[in-house]
């Protein structure tokens, strides 16, 4: 088992497994060959709940940009517009979780990796991440509960 | 009384040929056609009317209660109705999506309209009831809704006809209870599905709906849609004024409304196609955390895009851009409360 570091999101302990990179929208980054695989946090797994439905908007092989729109996903208690992590291109996607994305929830830092990504940016460090996860939590619950209200 | 009433109801057609929306629509037409106490029309859908097509008029001149079933959210209905001039109370519907549920009753459902709206003017007392023809694949399930829907509006029109000064003629009850003899559509004969509608082109259009029973008047959208879309009546009421100036894909204002009052009928996300409630339910935008800018951020991105499409050149977030305040101040307990309550989702 890697190491890991440990967010406390209220109760839950969200894991941050230091073999991975990190992006500020709560992807992981692991190097595999040339490329990265990429995938949701325990920390966005915990905020989306169960996964239910997994939709790319461009094909594999596409040129993204920083916050392009790439896709979008939905779960029992929220939905987002997923977008590019960083500038680069996404080589392919995982095509399990399209016939079924509840991997996403089972196994989120290994079978339930979302698309290979090439890039040139440099990701965060696990412990620059954790660094982003204390300074936005607060904001973070003010956006849900500004959103339950 | 001898000239029994007959309910309305109106299929407004899903824009696409897809067969399976097709064979929900005409099975519910022919099984409504059989049904003594139904009068049913199918128009094209809806949000594409021009106020001039015959498909509208012929919903304007309903006198009385009517259903409408539509690949539409309840209150995107509603709100195209109500811009065209047909105006009603909203009757309750049972039958609704899973997108739509509200957790509240429909009284509670009722009392969270702003009570700051302007709302609507001229409301006459008949109901209209809105069906998302997406809350079921069952056509049995609309039919039994639609049933319910007779029995509860028949027993209301004795009240009704009650009101009414003096007995009304003959004819003019007739009128009142079949508009489409008036206007020659359809036939007021059990047995003819009156199919408004057929050599006018009907494309499809992309506009903003407001939602009054939430508008506030306060003027934001006018001030951030730099495409004219928007204007204010003689009793400076904003409305949307030029529909077609709207550009189609662009949902900016909706994100800029602080109300959440304005409908784009078509958007994929719920919120903004009028799912009820703030997020289709309680279901939770997440996209500002996953890399999203904030809603101005988007809507300004939106915006540029169509800016640019015209020619003209971007401004970003210099224009039409409320400085509002975010409720920043602390609320401690509440947020505490959320904490305790992100745990007691079930994960």
């Amino acid at each position: 088992m890697a190491e890991e570091l440990v967010f406390m999101m209220g109760k839950y302990e969200a894991r941050i497994p230091t073999n991975c990179l990190y992006s500020k929208s709560h992807l992981w980054l692991r190097k595999d060959g040339l490329q990265y695989q990429v995938g949701f946090t325990a920390y966005s797994v915990r905020l989306l709940q169960d996964v239910y439905f997994l939709d790319w908007s461009i094909d594999p092989g596409t040129q993204v940009f920083e916050k392009q729109e790439i896709g979008e996903v939905e779960s029992s208690k929220a939905l987002s517009t997923l977008y590019s992590p960083f500038d680069g291109r996404i080589v392919e996607f995982n095509q399990l979780l399209l016939d079924d994305p509840s991997g996403i929830n089972t196994d989120g830092y290994g079978n339930g990796w979302l698309f290979t990504f090439e890039t040139e940016a440099a990701p965060l460090t696990p412990e620059q991440y954790l660094k982003v996860l204390e300074a936005g939590w607060e904001k973070t619950q003010n956006m849900i509960k500004g959103q339950i209200n | 009384m001898a000239g029994q009433k007959k309910l309305t109801v109106v299929i407004s057609q899903h824009q696409g040929k897809n067969p399976v929306k097709r064979q929900l629509e005409e099975e519910l037409a022919m099984a409504c056609m059989m049904d003594p106490e139904v009068e049913v029309s199918i128009i094209p859908n809806l949000y594409d009317l021009a106020h001039d097509h015959s498909g509208v008029l012929f919903l304007k001149g309903i006198r009385g209660d009517v259903v409408v079933l539509s690949w539409l959210f309840p209150r995107a209905t509603q709100w195209i109705l109500d811009r065209a001039g047909i105006k009603g109370k909203a009757g309750t519907v049972f039958l609704v999506g899973e997108d739509d549920e509200d957790d509240e009753d429909q009284d509670e459902a009722a009392s969270k309209k702003n009570p700051d709206a302007i709302g609507t003017l001229d409301v006459p007392s008949r109901l209209i009831y809105s069906i998302d023809l997406r809350a079921s694949t069952d056509p049995q399930e609309f039919l039994t809704e639609i049933r319910r829907i007779v029995k509860e509006t028949s027993t209301e029109t004795v009240d009704l006809m009650s009101w009414i000064q003096g007995e009304p003629k003959k004819e003019q009850l007739e009128r009142y209870l079949s508009p489409q003899a008036m206007l020659g559509i359809g036939s007021s004969e059990t047995g003819a599905i009156a199919e408004v509608e057929t050599e006018e082109q009907v494309r499809r259009r992309w506009y903003p709906v407001i939602d009054y029973d939430r508008c506030t008047n306060c003027m934001e959208c006018i001030d951030f849609c730099l495409f004219g879309v928007y204007g204010v009546d003689a009793l400076d009421r904003i409305l949307v004024e030029a529909q077609d100036s709207c550009k189609k894909g662009c949902p900016a204002c909706s994100r800029v409304c602080p109300e959440n009052a304005i409908v784009f009928p078509q958007h994929k996300t719920p919120a903004i196609a009028g799912a009820n409630g703030e997020v289709a339910g309680l279901k939770i935008d997440l996209s500002q955390l996953f890399g999203g800018g904030d809603a101005m951020e988007m809507a300004a991105r939106e915006r540029d895009i169509e800016l640019v499409r015209d020619g003209r050149e971007a401004v970003g977030m210099s224009v039409g851009i409320p400085k509002r305040q975010a409720n920043a101040c602390g609320v401690r307990d509440e947020l505490d409360d959320l904490i305790d309550g992100l745990d007691d989702l079930d994960l």
